[in-house]
Parts: structure tokens; sequence; C-alpha cells
């Protein structure tokens, strides 16, 4: 809402109060205002002139020489370049040393040979909004009406002598989408007076013979019906234009300007009919016939369906109810008859019509949230009144039509306790009437209550709290104290889940990882790249009704096609070593019309590529590769302590590399897995080797282990051996240790691997791998010939079941 | 003899003082001192002696022998030390080399902000809840006093699945969710930290994902000036020890009254400038006490319970703090941005 601060003060007396202070009071209670805008955008010592005269110049074409009298006895001569020059025009006229906009200063000038002893101007040199003009207003220079006083200053005559408080409204306060209603607010704030419009309509016509039928009453309670005849229509005098102007809407003609400034003064919407147009004055207000279409006042055809509201005559549509009028009866130069409607239609019903036709004017606006039933009859006089005035025409005895439904105020009541209790204060009552007062809310006060009359116009007050919010605002939220909850003691913390994300945050982070937070929707073609931990048969991306854009259409149902988008756009930026993890959610749906919600899980996952650390004087460069993203995860595994860790080969995995990929198993159970990519998915994400890590944090948080008992430190010493076997490369090693282990006795305290070797010292199918087993008793010291007699089942058990050779 | 001795003694300290290593040492030692040595040689020779002169000599000699011992254990001593100073010397390092490299991520700024807070409310005895991204038209919506077709549905345009199921666009669904758990049961104190989506061009300024933090606090007797002194709380462990709080009127559905809190202008520290545009408060979240239908809906009667709530975007936290320009930072990851969130 644009509201300016001249108008505005025709309702309530703003002495004293600049239009920025204005703007700070209404934002400190609750109206935010936006921004405070000067009309005038730099315009000063142009006044009206009158062109007696209009010659062509001696020496130029285009220019016209022009007598122009500003009042001041002598007239100017100056030279105008527009086409629209001529004589008999009021035009603004710029004397010398006026100022423009632009900081533009006119100066006497010769143009041609010709003196010129000032400018005449086009309303965009005024610094006016050409949107806002006629056509016929927005080229050449601006023509003033024939009553403009010679020698005015336009500064005055335009209205640009004014500020426009532009106010951010929030949903509830529909109340100051009108001029009054931010008079309301205003003059509770300075604690000053509403004064309303004087209406007086006279009503020297004959008998209205308009009716008016409602036939959809879940639509629309009321509808009035004025009736004027031998109507003028032309163009509005100048301040009502101005008025509209600042408040950014765009004159018209004068019956058009009439229901538009209504509008904006009592916030009810109005519309005209041409009542010639209106077969047999019969108004009917009804919901859309199956098929029915009606062109608009903007020439466009509208498709209607069974659930808008249509205005129409016995034969016709004449209008969709609150949202648009239709070109079949619009006022037209030659109208001198008119219906002035002035209803009430429900927000539902207007809403839901302007978003099925994605019509949003400014009538919709307020139907939208809600007009005040109390003021469509006053509205329609009030119209009635200015178009007598204006239009010079005749008003029709009697209104047409019927309020079938008439909301009352409501009353609520409040305590004392109960006000002070929530904001934690302790007001007095007095001081509680008093802002009562000042909203120009009927209350009476007894023992501590309030019961409080909430007019009309503040549809968005219907419970004690709402009243506590108006007391609270406009006493100041800055004299609400500053106090601790003093209810029961309360644990603060974070649950089992919660800590151990952050443990896995931060263990990665300390590892060497950095985290990332990647969108949740992806493009369709993305979402199946590099599987989740989930059936992909079973669960279906979810997709949005009504994507942005395709390519954020989809929910994920795995981190890594985000993550290595992420990868991507950092390649693209030469920043090539990565080591990235996140942790987010994923999607999973059995249906792909969910019925219920999906099914969140919280997935880990991690890329690695590049270098992991790149080359330096005193160490060797270390590429990223599988071992090292193996490393981070059974560091991460240690972490966590989780047991019985497993890695078990897997080709199963989409866009992962065959051959270099394995499932992360815990105790037979499959928490995540670990490889590189495909070359194929490397491909699409124009990415070298990368390697990647993803879990279900789920399945990896229910095998984290809490902390028990320590174990006592042992008494006794270990005796190690090192052993290394000669076998067939496919032997894989977790094969070997697993056999060390359930060889080699109670005694083996650990085994490790610590060499693999292949090469020109063994056969060249064959590798050798070395493990360290330490011994140990925790009750006495071992003998030499227990570990050697242990030593020899496991050569021998090694040897049986897999046929490795130890290794001289 | 006794001149012998003096001699003796004379010429082994003189070799002495030019022995230059240990190897010459032990010689010397050996040469003097040892079994076959001089001064043994001397010893043998005192059968020789009177039964007077005996004992003198003998002292003699034993003090030639002390006096040639200490003089070579002081010696050894210096060479030891000569021997462990040029050790030293030939040991020194470059140590302006750079040291071998250890990896260190960092934490997302995001998550960054969402753990500080955490720990500032769990200080405060709230608990961290949590609720589904992808939410019902109820909990997201209807739960929270936006009935379908309230106008202030208007305020954020959502991303839908189906008619009944959209992307949550607030993280306020989990005020819902967690009274219904409580099942009526006070207090309740939680933060709610997660993801949200709403339907926005992706600009500088705008992201259709971003990260929201939540608190409701429900109890008797829960007062508008509690959650002005919690939020001055919050705002003076984010913000800094001196930081002031004000309170804005506004809207929204789930709360009455409803309020905007500012801070002063951790730029211009409240003087006023391009930020702050002038005014010296900066908006960060937005609160109010809960709506009485809300907490109806929630299974709690308030005429017995009142409650507060706030709600606040973690990326313009963070784009406070750090002074990030551009909210979609957050997302790409570059990794020369996720860096600099390195220190404490």
């Amino acid at each position: 809402m644009r509201v300016s601060y001249q108008w505005l003060s025709e309702y309530v007396d703003l002495t004293g109060i600049s239009p920025q202070d204005l703007a700070d009071l209404m934002t400190r209670s609750g109206i935010e205002v936006e921004a405070v805008e000067p009309r005038n955008a730099g315009v000063s010592n142009v006044v009206v002139g009158y062109v007696k005269e209009r010659n062509q110049h001696p020496d130029a074409d285009r220019l016209s020489v022009c007598l122009v009298d500003v009042g001041q006895g002598e007239d100017l001569q100056i030279v105008c370049g527009a086409k629209n020059v001529a004589a008999g025009q009021k035009v603004p006229v710029a004397l010398p040393g006026a100022k423009l906009p632009g900081g533009i200063k006119i100066k006497r000038s010769k143009l041609r040979g010709v003196e010129s002893q000032g400018m005449i101007c086009s309303a965009k040199e005024l610094g006016l909004n050409d949107k806002l003009l006629a056509k016929d207003q927005q080229e050449g220079i601006m023509v003033l009406p024939e009553d403009a006083p010679v020698g005015a200053d336009a500064v005055t005559f335009l209205g640009l002598d004014d500020y426009v408080l532009e106010l951010g409204l929030t949903p509830n306060r529909s109340d100051c989408l009108s001029m009054l209603g931010v008079a309301y607010e205003v003059a509770a704030i300075l604690g000053r007076e509403v004064k309303w419009p004087q209406v007086e309509v006279v009503e020297d016509g004959g008998e209205n013979p308009v009716t008016v039928q409602i036939e959809a009453v879940d639509h629309c309670y009321q509808y009035h019906g004025r009736h004027f005849t031998n109507v003028s229509i032309g163009s509005s005098p100048q301040w009502l234009k101005n008025r509209l102007m600042a408040a950014g809407v765009r004159p018209i003609n004068n019956v058009v300007d009439i229901t538009n400034y209504v509008m904006l003064e009592y916030g009810q919407p109005l519309h005209a009919f041409d009542a010639e147009k209106v077969h047999e004055r019969k108004i009917r207000v009804r919901l859309a016939q199956p098929g029915e279409k009606l062109v608009t006042l903007d020439d466009q055809e509208r498709a209607l369906d069974e659930q808008t509201l249509v205005i129409a005559d016995p034969q016709k549509g004449l209008a969709i109810a609150g949202i648009m009028g239709g070109a079949n009866s619009e006022i037209t130069e030659d109208t001198s008859e008119i219906i002035l409607e002035s209803a009430y239609f429900t927000p539902q019903s207007i809403r839901r019509s302007a978003r099925r036709l994605e019509m949003r004017t400014e009538g919709c606006v307020r139907w939208e949230k809600g007009v005040d039933p109390q003021r469509v009859a006053p509205a329609a006089d009030r119209a009635a009144q200015l178009i007598q005035q204006l239009a010079k025409a005749t008003v029709s005895k009697g209104v047409a039509g019927e309020a079938i439904q008439q909301r009352e105020p409501v009353e609520v009541s409040l305590t004392l306790d109960k006000l002070n209790g929530h904001l934690g204060m302790a007001l007095p009552a007095e001081d509680v009437s008093a802002i009562f007062r000042r909203l120009q809310f009927p209350f009476t006060y007894a023992d501590g209550t309030w019961h409080v009359t909430i007019p009309t116009r503040r549809s968005d007050i219907t419970l004690p709290e709402d009243l506590i919010e108006e007391v609270a605002r406009l006493h100041g939220y800055d004299n609400i104290p500053t106090t601790l909850m003093h209810g029961e003691t309360t644990q603060g913390k974070l649950n089992r889940e919660q800590s151990l994300r952050r443990i896995v945050r931060h263990h990665l982070i300390g590892l060497g990882l950095s985290e990332a937070i990647s969108y949740s929707l992806l493009h369709p073609e993305r979402l199946h790249d590099v599987a989740g931990l989930h059936d992909h048969q079973k669960y279906h991306g979810l997709r949005l009704a009504m994507p942005m854009s395709e390519e954020h259409s989809v929910l994920r149902m795995s981190l890594l096609p985000g993550l290595l988008q992420v990868a991507q756009y950092n390649k693209n930026r030469q920043n090539h070593d990565l080591a990235l993890f996140e942790l987010g959610r994923v999607f999973l749906s059995e249906e792909s019309s969910p019925t219920a919600l999906p099914e969140e899980r919280l997935y880990l996952a991690g890329v690695v590529a590049g270098q992991w650390q790149s080359q330096h004087w005193n160490a060797a460069k270390q590429p990223a590769d599988f071992y090292l993203v193996k490393g981070i995860v059974e560091s991460l595994l240690a972490r966590l302590g989780v047991r019985d860790v497993s890695f078990r080969p897997t080709a199963e995995r989409s866009g992962m590399h065959p051959g270099r990929t394995a499932d992360i198993l815990a105790d037979g159970e499959v928490l995540g897995y670990l490889g590189q990519l495909h070359p194929a998915t490397e491909k699409v994400y124009d990415l070298d080797e990368t390697f990647v890590f993803q879990f279900d944090t789920h399945k990896l948080f229910a095998h984290a282990l809490d902390l028990g008992l320590y174990r006592m430190l042992p008494k006794f010493p270990a005796i190690s051996r090192d052993l290394a076997f000669v076998v067939d490369r496919t032997v894989p090693a977790e094969r070997l240790s697993a056999l060390i282990r359930q060889a080699a006795g109670d005694w083996l305290e650990s085994v490790a691997l610590f060499d693999v070797y292949t090469g020109e010292h063994v056969a060249a199918d064959k590798k050798s791998v070395a493990f360290s087993l330490v011994y140990r008793h925790p009750e006495r010291t071992l003998l030499d010939e227990e570990v050697q007699e242990s030593v020899s089942r496991v050569v021998q058990t090694l040897a049986d079941e897999v046929g490795a050779e130890l290794r001289g | 003899m006794q001149e012998r001795l003096q001699q003796l003694k004379q010429a082994a300290l003189s070799r002495l003082s030019e022995v230059t290593d240990m190897q010459q040492l032990q010689e010397l030692r050996v040469k003097y001192l040892g079994k076959k040595g001089e001064l043994t040689e001397i010893l043998r020779g005192m059968g020789s002696l009177s039964a007077e002169e005996r004992p003198v000599v003998g002292q003699l000699v034993n003090e030639v022998r002390s006096a040639l011992e200490s003089a070579i254990a002081d010696k050894q001593a210096s060479l030891e030390q000569a021997a462990l100073e040029a050790r030293l010397a030939s040991e020194a390092l470059d140590v302006t080399l750079p040291g071998r490299p250890l990896p260190a991520g960092t934490m997302h700024p995001l998550a960054r902000i969402i753990e500080q807070t955490e720990d500032i409310f769990i200080g405060l005895g709230f608990e961290v809840a949590e609720g589904p991204e992808v939410e019902t038209d109820l909990f997201n919506f209807e739960m929270l006093n936006l009935p379908k077709n309230h106008p202030a549905r208007d305020m954020q345009d959502s991303f839908y699945i189906t008619e009944e199921i959209l992307l949550r666009t607030q993280t306020s669904p989990v005020q819902a969710r967690t009274m219904l758990d409580k099942g009526g049961k006070t207090p309740i104190k939680i933060i709610c930290p997660g993801k949200v989506y709403r339907r926005d061009d992706d600009d500088a300024t705008h992201s259709h994902q971003f990260m929201q933090i939540e608190g409701l606090v429900v109890d008797k007797g829960v007062r508008m000036s509690d959650l002005k002194g919690t939020l001055l709380t919050f705002a003076r462990q984010m913000f800094g020890e001196n930081q002031q709080i004000r309170l804005r009127p506004s809207f929204f559905p789930f709360t009455e009254p409803s309020v905007e809190v500012d801070i002063q202008c951790i730029f211009c520290g409240g003087k006023g400038c391009r930020t702050c545009k002038q005014t010296g408060w900066i908006e960060i979240l937005g609160a109010g006490m809960v709506h009485p239908r809300v907490l109806e809906m929630g299974g709690y009667d308030p005429k017995e319970v009142s409650g507060f709530a706030f709600g606040m975007g973690v990326e313009r936290i963070a784009m406070l703090k750090y002074g990030i320009e551009d909210i979609r930072h957050f997302y790409t990851n570059d990794v020369r941005f996720l860096r600099q969130f390195n220190r404490v």
C-alpha cells in the first residue's frame, strides 16, 4: 500500500509529525514502512503557463516559438521541440533558474538564433512515472487541464509537494489497505482523532430501476447497486489524479477513477457497469455455467469454471466478480447511464478464482483478505457523491440489492492478570484502557476484566492474545522487561544419534576431510548415477509437482550425485585435490505418488580425489586411492567402536568400479560401501579417478559401541613371530588373517599384515603376504615351544586351506 | 725415586695437555696408570727402599696416581663435552623448512552455526528435536494455524509433491510434532535445526534450500519477557557480550503477539551504515508467544500454559557473522570457501 502523506492528513491531523517521523512511529508499532518516497524528484520554479501563440521557428522545422503567459505580467518567449505543443494549451513551464530532476538547471538561452526564456516540460521531465500517465501524456509536453490556474506553482498543482509511505503489510493487517484504515492506525499511535469524509448523496433522479438477485449465497453476502443517469464521462480533476498517481494507480476517466479512489479511501473495491449494456437492468450474482467464457476489460477471453462467481444479467456474464469487469459492459466515453456495484464477496471465493485465473488486481488483494462488511454501503454512497459532483450525474433514488448476511462486531474479553502475566509486566489498568481508547475500540472494564467490542474493520482480532498484542505494540516492546524462565529446571542435552553425528563430523574433519552441504533436489538423470544403500527397484525418486527447474526437481536417494556435482564444480575451478564429506538425508518412498511420508535416512558420504598429500621436500606425494579411503573408513569405524568389521568385494553397486568396490559390514550387516567410481561415472561428472564411501548412519550408529570398563595392562611379556606366506594372487588377504586367527589358538593376541610382495622373487601368479603374530598369556610367561607349536598349526592350516607356503 | 715420581707426574701432565681425542687419552692412561704402566713399575721398585722411606714414597705414589687420575677424568669430560658439541653442531637443521603437512578438514559454516546455537540453548536447558524434511500439509501449515486458503500461505510458496505432501517450508512443524509427542506434559524446551525448502529462484540472497533453527518453550507461566531474556542471551553468546536486542511488531500465524528481533548492527556497532540501512539495527529472527490455537491443536490448554517460539535463518546468521555476500556459496561448496572456516 502506497500512502500519500498529504492525503492521509485529511483523515488524521499530522501536525508536527514529519513523513519520516510517521514512518518510524508506524514501523515501531507494527506497520512496517519500507520506504518514504518524496513525490517531488527535484522540481522547483516550474509554473502553469498558457500558450498564447505558437509560431514556426524561422530556422528549424521541428521547433516552435511560443508566447507563454506565466502570470508574471510579461509573456515569455519559449522555444519548444515537442510536436504536440499548440496555442490555447495550459502547460508546465520551467522558468529561468528552475531545477528539474537529474540536476538539470534551466537558463535563458538561444536556440537556432531565437531566444528562449524557459522550457515547456514533459511529464517525464517533471519526474512523473509515465506508467501512470495516459498514452497521450507519455509523449511530448504535458498538457494540463483547461482550468489550471496560470502562474500557479506546478509542484503544488501536480501534488508533488508530498511524500509517499510505502507500507509492507503483513497478511493480518489488511485493514491498512485503505486510507481510512491507515488513519485509524496513525490516530491510535498519535492519540488523535479520525476524521471521516463528509458524505451526502442527493438522490435527484427517478426510482432506481436496477434489480439484484444473489443466487450464490455462499459466495456473496451483500450486493448494493446504485444507479446514475446523465453521466458525463471525462477526465478527472487534477487533485484526484494526483492522489491516484501517488497511490500508484493510473487515472483513466472520472467514473473509473472514482471507483479506484473510493477503493483506496475505504478499502472497498467497486465496479461500474454501463447500464445500457445490462439487459433489463437486472443483476444476477451467480456461479459460472459449464463452459462459460467471458472477455474481460483487458480483451482476454477467460474460461470460467463452475466455482467462479460471476456478475451477470439474464442473458450474459458481465464481470468476474471481484476480479475484473467484462468488456461488454465497460464504461466508455459514450456511457451516460451507469450501475455502480458495491458488494461483499467472500475471501475464499475470490481467492480461489484469482488463483485459478492467475489474475491479481488491486481489488483481488483486498477481497482475498476480507473487506469491512460495514463499509460496503457507505463506500457506495461516497462514490455516488463523487460521481454526482465530478461526472455531473443524476443519482437515482434508492439502492438496489440486499445484505443477506451481516457480520456483527465481536466482543473479546481480557483480564489484567492475563495481560500482565503474558507479557511479564505490571501495567496499570488505566494505561491499558487508554490504549483501547486510542484504538477506538469500545469497551467496558470492571473487576479486572475488559469486554472489548472489536470493530469489523479489525477482523484480525478475535482472541484475548490479539488484544494483548495491540497493547504490547502500542505500549512499546522496549518497555517489556528481560527475564529468564522461572519454571522447572530442565536438562539440556543431545540424544545419542545427535552426539554420534557430532563425533563422526569432528573425526572426519580431524582426519582432513571438509564438510560440504549439497542440494537435496537433483536432476532426474542424476538420481541413479551412484546408488544409495537401498534397493532402487523398490523405491521411487519423489518428484515435485511444480519444480522451479529440472535441475532441482527430484529428491535424492543417495548423497553421492550431489557430492560429485560439488567435486565437478571444484574441478572446474582448478580445485583438483578434494576430500569432502556430507551428512544429509535421502528420501525413500515405495510409491511414486506418495500417500504417506517417505522414509528419511541420514546418510554419510565422502569423496576423495586428486592428491591427498601433494609433493613435499620431505615426503613423497600421496595421491588418493582405494586404500586411503579404506583407511578413512576404518579409522571412523574404530572411533565408533564398531566390531567384527569386514569388507566384501561387490560388483553390484551402480556407478562404482566393479573390481574396486567393497561393501562394509559389521557383524554380517551391510553398513555402507566404499570404492572407486566407475570410469563411466567419472566421465559423467568430468572427474579423474575418484574414491567415495557412503554409509547409512542408522545402521552405522546401531553398531557404535559405548566405552566399557578398561582392560588391565598385561603383566607378562609377549612373544612375536613374523611369517611370510606365498599364495595365489587371488586369495584375499582377509581370508589369510581369518585362517591365522582360527588356527593359532587361545594365546594369539593380535595379527597384523605388514607386507605384500609380488615380483621377481615369487612366481608370476603368486604373491607373498607377511604377517606379524603377537602371542601372550594373561597369567604366565609363554614358552617358546608353545608359540612354535601354534606357528606350526598356522603354517599347516594355511597350506591345507589355501596352498600357502611359508617363505624362507 | 721421589724425583723420578715428580718427573713422571710432570711428563704425564704435559703429555695430557697435548691429548686431543679419546684414543690418545686411553693410550696415555695405559702408559702411566695401566697394569704395566710406568707408575706401576715404580711401585714394583719399592721393595728396594728402606722401611722409613717406604711409607713416604708410598704416599707420594698415591698422590701422583690420584693427581693423574683426576687430570685424566677432567680431560675425558672436556673431550666428551667437545664431542657432544661437535655432534650437536653437525645435527643442526634448517628449522625454517616447512613441516610435513598433515591434512586438516573444516566444518561447514552452517553446521558451525547450528552447533554453536545448539550449545547455547543446551546450556539454557533445551533439547534438540528433529522432524522430517518432507512434511504433510497438516503439520507444515494447518497445525500452525495456517488453514488451507489462509492468506498468509502466500508468504511462502511451497514445493508440493502431492496435494497433501510437501517439502517443509519452515522448521515450525517440529513444534507441532513435539507437542503431540509430549502428550500435554510440560515443560517443553526444544530447538529444532534443519533444512527447509521454498519455491525461490536461486540468486545472491535467495536459495530454494536453506536452513532454519526453530525454538519452542511451553510451560506454565511463560512470559514474553522470558522470550526477550532468552533471545538476549543467545544474541550475546552468538554476537558478543555487549549485544542489545530490539523487538519490532510483526505477524506470524502461529504466534501472537509476533515480533521481529533485531540486534545492534555488527558492522557499525549501531552507529548506522549501509548494511543496516542507517538504522543501527539488523533483523536476525522472528519470534512470538505461541498462538493459543497452536497450543490447543498440540494438545495444550492455553488457559493453563503459555509458550514462546522463535525461528531464525542459519544462512542469515552465518552471512552476518562472517560477512558472506552470496548465499549460493553455502551450497556450491567451493573448497576455497570451505577451507576458510578453519579457526576456533
